[in-house]
């Protein structure tokens, strides 16, 4: 896994936080939402802290996207699961909310779960019947940078 | 009654999310790396082999509904124990749901980290 892959990895992690984080303070200000007003469930993302929650789970979904084109869908979940202690200490912190010790022992259990998968290979399948995702992006990404070379001589 | 509120909207998130993932991952597998093609494409291109892939499409659905569960949950319960204990659930979801679907290689070092992610949530929800 290069750097360039960590960093989306990391992306996921950041971006996925952030945004729990806002949607849960714009929901709390919105209030406990009924089934019978199923119309305010539409309405709230115009709440500002939701909006941005929002705009910052796109960056989560754009960021998860790439690193489900070259990762297992059961490596890219555990490797970008340290959200959950960020979003621990961000409920902790920002939103005041009373964390217990057992689900402080939890969210190390979790990390405890993350860190067994991370030391793992990144892809190990190759979906039937088609070429191994990696293979490929190796052949289109030598003419590719070719190209690249290329323009930046001109 | 609010406790059990929450719980079932969890467990609409996760069915959703699981689906959703399995979708998406397949759709992404299928349209390949995502960094090398824009490079040799363009970032234009490759959106748009990713908004026609149907199991994207479909994929994206089921995220929706996951989401717009994730957003009663999180009116009704803490975001310390909403947002782990749904995700985490997930990801042992996933982990069986990628072993049937997906074919890839949940090995035992895969499974010991469904087996801790599924402790850690119960101490969560303790």
């Amino acid at each position: 896994v290069t750097p360039r892959k960590y960093s989306v990895l990391a992306g996921i992690t950041l971006f996925g936080a952030a945004g729990d984080s806002l949607l849960s303070y714009g929901m709390k200000l919105a209030g406990s939402i009924s089934l019978r007003h199923l119309s305010s469930l539409v309405l709230v993302v115009l709440n500002p802290w939701i909006a941005v929650g929002i705009l910052f789970l796109l960056g989560f979904f754009a960021s998860y996207m790439v690193a489900l084109s070259w990762a297992d869908l059961t490596y890219v979940l555990p490797a970008t699961s340290f959200g959950y202690v960020l979003l621990t200490l961000i409920a902790k912190f920002l939103l005041h909310e009373h964390v217990t010790w057992t689900r402080w022992l939890g969210i190390l259990f979790i990390s405890a779960g993350v860190g067994f998968v991370t030391h793992g290979p990144a892809l190990t399948h190759n979906p039937p019947g088609e070429e191994p995702p990696l293979e490929l992006s190796v052949e289109v990404a030598a003419p590719s940078e070719d190209a690249i070379s290329s323009r930046a001589g001109r | 009654m609010r406790e059990l509120y929450v719980w079932c909207a969890i467990a609409t998130i996760v069915t959703a999310s699981t689906t959703g993932d399995v979708l998406l991952s397949r759709a992404m597998k299928q349209v390949g790396d995502v960094g090398s093609l824009c490079r040799s494409t363009g970032a234009f291109t490759v959106i748009a082999r990713v908004l026609r892939n149907p199991s994207f499409l479909i994929g994206l659905l089921a995220m929706t509904l996951a989401f717009y569960s994730l957003l009663f949950a999180l009116s009704w319960g803490d975001v310390s124990l909403v947002a782990p204990a749904s995700a985490s659930l997930t990801f042992v979801a996933n982990a069986v749901a990628a072993k049937i679907f997906l074919h890839e290689r949940v090995d035992r070092r895969r499974w010991m980290a469904a087996l801790c992610v599924a402790a850690g949530v119960l101490l969560l929800a303790a």
